[in-house]
């Protein structure tokens, strides 16, 4: 039961082989028995996965009943749920309740799923390897002694481990793709503008993106296929009709034209981690793709750009954390100088302060042109790079991450290694273009997956690329092992 | 040595949208502490601002109205600093791309000339709540009531240069505002407010001086009081040697002062950036056509017709033009009645004694046009006196609407029957002799006192031009 796809799910569901309720205690029995190890929720909502599959067993019996429902998930503790705890990984929202749900929460509600808990990761988001959480260390359910990556690490362990069937995440720079990467997942972090932001947790607003982190590329398509779609609530949202990504998936691939960055195959990219890529690559040869050489010239400008774009709107986002009205007050401030100064102290960690003096720094009157004017012009650079490339080519292709899953506190001293974890996945957030990741095979054991770039709005197009080689490979299948009984 | 002023004003005028300016929240102003503050004006996390399209169109007809540019992308940019009343940790406001760009509004001196200050630019912005330092002993208490109401800062040239053109610019923008039914002007309320930068310089000197800024004006009489004083203050500094540091000052009214509230040293780095959860504000050609199609008649148009076409004086015209409300009101009134000198006496007379009483709008009166452009014709047909008129308009504030049934039952109606005046006038006459012998020994003063008699005898009934031409006429006979 724990490896099957949302169809299959769905088909038992409704052929009475399974209940909803049964399916759901299933999953919060798995949770149970394996997230000691893994450390991948923050919150198991019990009580409330199994009433919200009591619902969805009934609109089953009713013939009510869409793909979705009684199929349950997990949602990335960044995006707020009404009366349940939404911590973003912080201790400054240990005790924070929201009174209102995410729009892609109502949405998935309203789908019938019901929410097995939330998700683990690194604090606001900001991290690479899921270590910066104040809920601890999420580990890789392929070798507990290394990172899932981040930011969204509870959502691809939880999936690797096969805790949920499928999880959301958010994709800031690379937060959806590295960690699919690092765990074996397929993950795809739609264009800027897709998914509502209502209800997910600012870190850097011109580049969040809800995505998902699931099994396969058709499980992904069910689940976005979902969350898409313009929320007058989310001024940056795009007013476009939803899609149906699941009738596109099984197009052929004849005549597809895929592009690979010179820059993607160069200087920091593992030699192992690049023979998977291109080998992977080598299949969709097979499957009647033409491959090209293109250039993204401006590739290496991309993470100093972010470094300054992201800290810079962080701090910022970040502000509204002074202890006044919710979240981590300090005991006993002297006056409105030490309670600011104590309670975001306090309550945030090292990584997110590192963050907002970079961010504030950034913005200060002196510096604003250097630094944040000068990342703007950078930004547009990188897109116009994307946009000559997809004047000539359908999809672009390389790695998602340059190395596999490295060890828990192997990058903690070493912030500008930590940074480069993201070389390849960051300029798709620049850009505000979609970006997939896929499982393309394992070095030591541990999973490689292989980047897929899409012009804008393209996910339906990413989706069946990802899906064709899903046909022939099946490393998208594969459990970590110590997971599958 | 002689000195000269300069000052630029800072309006902020809160606009009268119904809800706020990112928010679905009310903008009523008096509810109950933190009851009209929604998720988004609280900053819960995870929130994201809308704007309030209403808010745009306000503006863009104030940039209409002052013949300015209202570019075709505007920009809303966050001005970050701590505060406890501002719950996101920055104000959205506009920084480098204002809505509202190089308008001008032309100002009457004292001396009736006319002159030009140029208005640089007008911003939206969303106002920050409130902090309650009473009532909390050693705490303090906010409410966010006000946080996220629309504002829109206008923003003066330093063009002015003494506190009564500052008076005059912030009553002309107080009464454009008004009439574009965009701001209730209710400065006590807040609605409408002002900051003031000051600073003196050598006469003839093109250089500026240091400026301070004098923050939150909120009365007409505080803005010319408060420039005044530091006027005064910085050319006393000035003369004795010392110098003027630029700083933001509070005006204290009860002492009539301004103190340093924060120096230049102090001042926030406000780190503003572009709002990344706002794309930039479009205006279309199309908008800005059907925007200028509400335009009212603007109070300087209006005042120049209120003297061509009623013939009023520039004085009551501008008075009257000043407020579009009590200028409809009056328009409506001159027009029914055919004496518009009347309705203007009428008007700025009992009518705004009445309301001033009782700190009411025009909008608001009881006694509608329509009522008093009856009274007025009652006069004008003698079937009441003024006198009479003015005694019965509390009976018609008190909510009667029907000025003939009001003058029948109360049997007010004038007493214009010669033989009857005749009878009264006979009868004082014969009550008085040694008057009438004082009077026809040439004390001609005494005729007002038999008038008074006479109008006494038949309660104000009389038509005073018959009783004053009759009484003549017996006493001369």
């Amino acid at each position: 039961m724990y490896n099957k796809s949302l169809n299959e799910l769905s088909a038992a569901l409704h052929s009475g082989e399974v209940s909803s309720v049964e399916l759901t205690q299933y999953f919060l029995d798995r949770i149970k028995r394996y997230d000691g190890e893994i450390n991948s929720f923050i919150t198991v909502t019990e009580e409330q996965a199994l009433a919200s599959a009591a619902k969805a067993d009934k609109s089953i019996a009713a013939g009510q009943a869409g793909k979705l429902t009684g199929i349950p998930m997990a949602h990335k503790d960044i995006f707020c749920t009404d009366g349940v705890k939404t911590t973003c990984g912080s201790r400054m929202l240990d005790n924070f309740i929201a009174p209102y749900n995410a729009t892609v929460v109502e949405k998935l509600e309203d789908a019938g799923m019901p929410m097995l808990g939330k998700l683990n990761m690194d604090e606001f988001a900001m991290g690479s390897s899921n270590e910066t959480s104040f809920y601890g260390a999420v580990k890789n359910p392929w070798d507990s002694t290394r990172v899932p990556g981040g930011s969204s690490g509870g959502s691809a362990a939880s999936v690797a481990a096969r805790l949920t069937p499928i999880a959301t995440g958010t994709d800031t720079g690379g937060s959806i793709r590295q960690p699919a990467s690092l765990c074996g997942l397929t993950g795809i972090k739609p264009t800027y503008g897709r998914v509502s932001r209502w209800g997910m947790i600012a870190f850097a607003s011109s580049l969040d993106q809800a995505g998902v982190l699931g099994r396969s590329a058709e499980d992904c398509a069910l689940l976005l296929e979902a969350m898409v779609g313009f929320d007058e609530k989310d001024s940056t949202s795009v007013e476009r009709d939803t899609e149906d990504y699941t009738s596109t998936l099984s197009k052929p691939l004849d005549g597809l034209k895929i592009g690979l960055p010179k820059e993607y195959f160069g200087e920091g990219l593992d030699a192992e981690v690049g023979k998977v890529v291109e080998a992977a690559i080598d299949e969709y040869k097979k499957l009647g793709a033409e491959v090209v050489e293109i250039s993204l010239p401006n590739t290496h400008l991309a993470v100093p750009a972010y470094y300054v774009i992201a800290p810079a709107e962080c701090s910022s986002n970040l502000s509204r954390f002074d202890g006044v009205r919710y979240g981590y007050r300090c005991e006993d401030p002297q006056d409105l100088t030490d309670m600011y100064m104590r309670s975001r102290g306090e309550g945030f960690g090292s990584e997110v302060k590192n963050r907002i003096m970079i961010g504030t720094y950034a913005l200060s009157a002196g510096y604003y042109d250097a630094y944040y004017l000068k990342a703007q012009k950078v930004r547009h650079l990188i897109s116009d790079d994307f946009r000559q490339a997809f004047e000539q080519v359908d999809v672009i292709m390389g790695p998602t991450s340059p190395v596999t899953a490295f060890k828990i506190g192997e990058k903690t001293d070493d912030p500008v290694a930590m940074y480069l974890s993201d070389i390849f996945t960051i300029a798709v957030n620049l850009a505000g273009l979609p970006g997939m990741s896929i499982p393309a095979g394992m070095v030591g054991g541990l999973p490689v997956g292989l980047q897929l770039i899409g012009n804008y709005f393209a996910e339906g197009r990413l989706l069946n690329i990802a899906h064709q080689y899903q046909q022939l490979a099946d490393w998208h299948q594969q459990v970590p092992a110590g997971y599958t009984d | 040595m002689a000195w000269e002023t300069v000052i630029g004003l800072e309006i902020h005028a809160q606009l009268a949208t119904k809800s706020k300016i990112f928010s679905g929240a009310s903008t009523a102003y008096g509810a109950e502490p933190n009851t009209q503050a929604c998720a988004v004006d609280l900053a819960l996390p995870g929130v994201l601002p809308v704007l309030n399209k209403e808010a745009v169109r306000m503006a863009v007809k104030f940039g209409l109205a002052l013949d300015a540019i209202v570019p075709s992308r505007s920009v809303f940019a966050r001005k970050n600093y701590f505060y406890p009343d501002l719950p996101q940790g920055y104000q959205i406001s506009q920084f480098d791309l204002p809505i509202v760009a190089n308008g001008h509004l032309d100002i009457t001196l004292e001396n009736g000339d006319t002159k030009r200050i140029g208005v640089t630019r007008a911003h939206l912005e969303q106002d920050a709540g409130k902090s309650l330092h009473e009532d909390f002993h050693g705490l303090t208490g906010i409410d966010l009531n006000r946080a996220g109401t629309p504002l829109l800062e206008i923003v003066s040239e330093p063009d002015i240069r003494n506190a009564k053109e500052a008076v005059a610019y912030m009553k002309k923008i107080h009464a454009l505002v008004q009439y574009l039914h965009i701001c209730d002007g209710n400065m006590a309320e807040g609605s409408f407010r002002c900051d003031a930068n000051v600073s003196v310089r050598p006469l003839g000197q093109e250089e500026f001086g240091t400026r301070t800024e004098i923050k939150n004006l909120n009365s007409f009489r505080f803005v010319e009081r408060a420039i005044n004083y530091e006027v005064e203050r910085q050319i006393d500094l000035l003369e004795s040697g010392g110098e003027v540091v630029q700083e933001t000052r509070l005006f204290d009214s009860d002492k009539g002062e301004t103190r340093s509230m924060r120096s230049k040293e102090e001042a926030n780095d406000y780190r503003y950036f572009p709002c990344p959860d706002l794309l930039p504000v479009e205006i279309t050609e199309e908008l800005l056509n059907e925007v200028r199609e509400t335009l009212p008649e603007l109070p300087d148009a209006k005042r120049q017709r209120f003297i061509s076409e009623f013939g009023l004086s520039e004085k009551d015209a501008s008075e009257i033009s000043a407020n579009r409300d009590i200028a409809e009101y009056f328009e409506q009134v001159a027009t029914g009645s055919g004496e518009a000198k009347m309705a203007a006496n009428w008007i700025m007379g009992d009518l705004s004694a009445h309301l001033n009483k009782e700190d009411m709008a025009i909008s608001n009166c009881p006694v509608s046009a329509q009522t008093l452009t009856v009274l007025i014709q009652r006069i004008t047909d003698k079937t009441i006196s003024g006198k009479i008129a003015k005694d019965i308009f509390p009976d018609l504030w008190a909510g009667e609407a029907d000025v003939d049934a009001l003058i029948e039952s109360k049997g007010l109606k004038q007493i214009t029957d010669t033989g009857a005046i005749e009878a009264m006038i006979a009868e004082v006459l014969a009550q008085n002799p040694s008057q009438v012998e004082e009077f026809r020994a040439g004390k001609e003063k005494l005729m007002g006192f038999f008038v008074g008699q006479v109008m006494k005898a038949s309660k104000g009934k009389a038509n005073p031009g018959q009783v004053n031409e009759i009484l003549r006429k017996l006493l001369k006979a």
